[in-house]
C-alpha cells in the first residue's frame, strides 16, 4: 500500500448560493483546489454528496461535474452516506491512491439544499433515518439528535445551558473564516433564548441549511513535494457503520462506530487520541460534539460536556475543536461537510489558518457523522516537515 | 406513501408485530430477518403486548413535509417490556407532562393524510397508561 498525501485543497464560502448551482459549485470548488495542487490531469473523481436528488433534483454527479470541469473522461463518480458523504469520498479517493491504481484523485463534498422550502429540506434530511421506522413517523432528523440529547441531559444530570459552550466556541471561531456562513460571535443569553427547533435543541444548538463545496487533491506521497511546497500526510482514514436506528442501537448514548471508526484510525496511525492537536469534530448539534469527544476517547462517558465547559475545547486550549467555526458557524451543507472538514484541517497544519491559526498544529483529526451514528469516517492528517 | 409500502408494513403498524429469536429468545422489532444479539437468523413473528416506558422524548416544532399541519407534537423513544426501544409519536397527553420513565401504552392513530387524494396513514403511538378505577 502506498503513502498518500492532500497535495491541494480548494473551498468555495459556505452561503445560500441562489446565483449558483451545484455543478458551478462543484466546478468552482474543484478548480480552485487542483490550482493550488498544480495539477492539470486527474485519474479520478469522487464527489462526496448526499441529497442532489431530491434537493437539486439532480443525479449523475460524477459524470455531471467532470463534464462541466473540462475533465470530460475522467472516471467520476458520486459518494453517498448521508451527512458523511463528503468524508466517504475522502475515504474512497484515499484507497484509490493507496492501492496503486491511481495517482491524482481529487476528492469533492458538493450540497445545494436552498433551492427548496423549509419542510421539503427537514423531510430530506431525514432521509438520514430509517424511513419506514422513524421518518414515517414523522421524526426530523434535529428530533432524533433531541432525544440523545434529552437522554443524555437525564442519565448525565446536564441543563440545557451546559451545552452553550459548544455552540459560542463555534460562532467565535466562525468569525476568523472567510469561508464560514455565520461569522458573528453569540452570547449565552442568545444561545438560552434561541427559538426550539425539536425540543430540548433550539436554533443555536443546530448547524444551518447552506450551499457549498470543498474540494482536496490526493497523491502518493513519494511525489507530493513536487507539487506542493506544504504537503499533507493522510496517516489514517477510516469508516465504521453502527445501526441507521436510533432504537437499534445497544446503548443509544454511545456512538459505536464512531469509536470503531476512531479507534481504527488510532491504529492505523499507531497514535493515541492524546497524540492529536486538534480535531474538527461533527458538531451537526452540540449534543454530538459532547457524544464526539466521548466515542473518539477525548472524554470518559458523559463528561464531553464538561470539556466545552471547561474551555477545553478553545484555540488555545488542551484540544481545539472546530476550529474554523464547525458545523455550527462555517455551515452544513450536509454532503460537502467532511471535505470541509479535511481542507480545514489541512489549512491549520499548512499554517494558512489566519487568524484562526492554533500554535503548534502537527497531527489533526476530522470526524464526519452520518445520520446518528451510522457511518463516522475519520481522518488524522499531519504536515510533513 | 406508496400504496405497497403502506401494505407491507402494515402487521408492524398495527398489530407490533415483530420477532422472536429461535437461538437466543431476543424480542425484536423492528423485524430485521438477523437477530442483532446473536446474528443468526430470527424469523419467528413475536406480537407485541404494547406496554412500555418513555425513554426520550421531543416536541417538534419545525415539521418534515407532510406534518407540518400537526406541530407541535410529541414523539418518543419507548422501550417496550418485552426489551426494544421503539420510536413513535405520543398522543392524548400534553407536552408539559411527558417524562422520562413514563409508563405507556400502544394505541392505533392517524399518523398523518397523504395528500388531498391520498391515504390517511396510521400506526402506533403510545399514549400514558390509563389509570384503572376500581369501583
Amino acid at each position: 500500500m502506498r503513502d498518500v498525501s492532500i497535495i491541494g485543497v480548494g473551498q468555495i464560502p459556505v452561503a445560500e448560493h441562489w446565483d449558483k448551482s451545484i455543478r458551478e459549485m462543484g466546478y468552482l470548488a474543484l478548480s480552485a483546489a487542483m490550482r493550488n495542487a498544480k495539477v492539470t490531469v486527474l485519474d479520478a473523481l469522487y464527489v462526496g454528496n448526499m441529497l442532489s436528488g431530491e434537493l437539486a433534483r439532480q443525479e449523475h454527479l460524477g459524470a455531471l461535474i467532470a463534464d462541466f470541469s473540462g475533465l470530460r473522461g475522467v472516471e467520476a463518480v458520486k459518494i453517498e452516506a448521508a451527512c458523511a458523504s463528503g468524508g466517504a469520498a475522502m475515504r474512497m479517493g484515499y484507497m484509490a491512491v493507496a492501492s496503486g491504481l491511481c495517482n491524482f484523485v481529487a476528492v469533492m463534498g458538493v450540497e445545494k439544499m436552498t433551492d427548496q422550502q423549509g419542510p421539503d429540506i427537514t423531510a430530506g434530511l431525514a432521509m438520514a433515518a430509517d424511513g419506514d421506522y422513524e421518518a414515517l413517523h414523522g421524526l426530523s432528523f434535529v428530533s432524533i439528535n433531541a432525544l440523545l440529547m434529552r437522554r443524555y441531559m437525564h442519565e448525565y444530570g446536564y441543563t440545557k445551558g451546559d451545552f452553550a459552550n459548544f455552540a459560542i466556541n463555534a460562532h467565535a471561531n466562525g468569525v476568523g473564516n472567510p469561508n464560514a456562513m455565520f461569522r458573528a460571535p453569540i452570547t449565552f443569553k442568545a444561545f438560552s433564548e434561541a427559538k426550539s427547533v425539536a425540543d430540548p435543541i433550539n436554533l443555536l444548538d443546530s448547524s444551518p441549511i447552506a450551499d457549498g463545496a470543498a474540494c482536496a487533491i490526493l497523491a502518493p506521497t513519494a511525489i507530493a513535494s513536487e507539487f506542493s511546497d506544504k504537503p499533507i500526510r493522510v496517516r489514517a482514514s477510516s469508516i465504521a457503520t453502527d445501526t441507521v436506528s436510533l432504537h437499534d442501537r445497544r446503548e443509544p448514548l454511545w456512538l459505536e462506530a464512531a469509536a470503531l471508526s476512531a479507534s481504527r484510525a488510532y491504529d492505523m496511525a499507531g497514535v493515541r487520541a492524546s497524540d492529536i492537536s486538534f480535531f474538527e469534530l461533527h458538531d451537526a448539534f452540540t449534543i454530538m460534539s459532547a457524544l464526539s469527544l466521548e466515542a473518539a476517547g477525548f472524554a470518559a462517558r458523559g463528561h464531553g460536556v464538561r470539556m466545552a465547559q471547561d474551555g477545553s475545547i478553545g484555540r488555545t486550549g488542551k484540544l481545539p475543536i472546530t476550529t474554523m467555526g464547525g458545523l455550527k458557524a462555517r455551515g452544513h451543507p450536509v454532503g460537502a461537510t467532511g471535505m470541509y472538514q479535511i481542507a480545514e484541517v489541512a489549512l491549520q497544519l499548512r499554517e494558512e489558518a489566519g487568524p484562526n491559526q492554533i500554535a503548534n498544529a502537527s497531527l489533526g483529526m476530522a470526524q464526519n457523522i452520518g445520520g446518528s451514528g451510522a457511518t463516522v469516517v475519520t481522518t488524522i492528517l499531519e504536515r510533513i516537515k | 406513501m406508496e400504496v405497497s409500502r403502506f401494505w407491507r408494513t402494515t402487521k408492524q403498524r398495527y398489530q407490533l408485530i415483530g420477532e422472536v429469536c429461535g437461538h437466543c429468545g431476543t424480542k425484536i422489532f423492528p423485524p430485521r430477518d438477523v437477530c442483532p444479539s446473536c446474528d443468526l437468523e430470527a424469523k419467528t413473528p413475536f406480537e407485541f403486548g404494547g406496554k412500555g416506558e418513555v425513554f426520550s422524548y421531543s416536541t417538534i416544532h419545525q415539521a418534515p413535509a407532510g406534518f407540518e399541519k400537526y406541530v407541535p407534537y410529541t414523539v418518543a423513544l419507548v422501550k417496550l417490556e418485552e426489551g426494544p426501544l421503539i420510536t413513535a409519536q405520543l398522543t392524548d397527553v400534553d407536552e408539559c407532562d411527558v417524562k422520562i420513565g413514563m409508563p405507556v401504552e400502544m394505541v392505533t392513530r392517524a399518523l398523518r393524510e397523504d395528500g388531498e387524494r391520498g391515504m390517511l396513514i396510521y400506526s402506533y403511538k403510545f399514549r400514558p397508561v390509563m389509570e384503572s378505577k376500581s369501583i
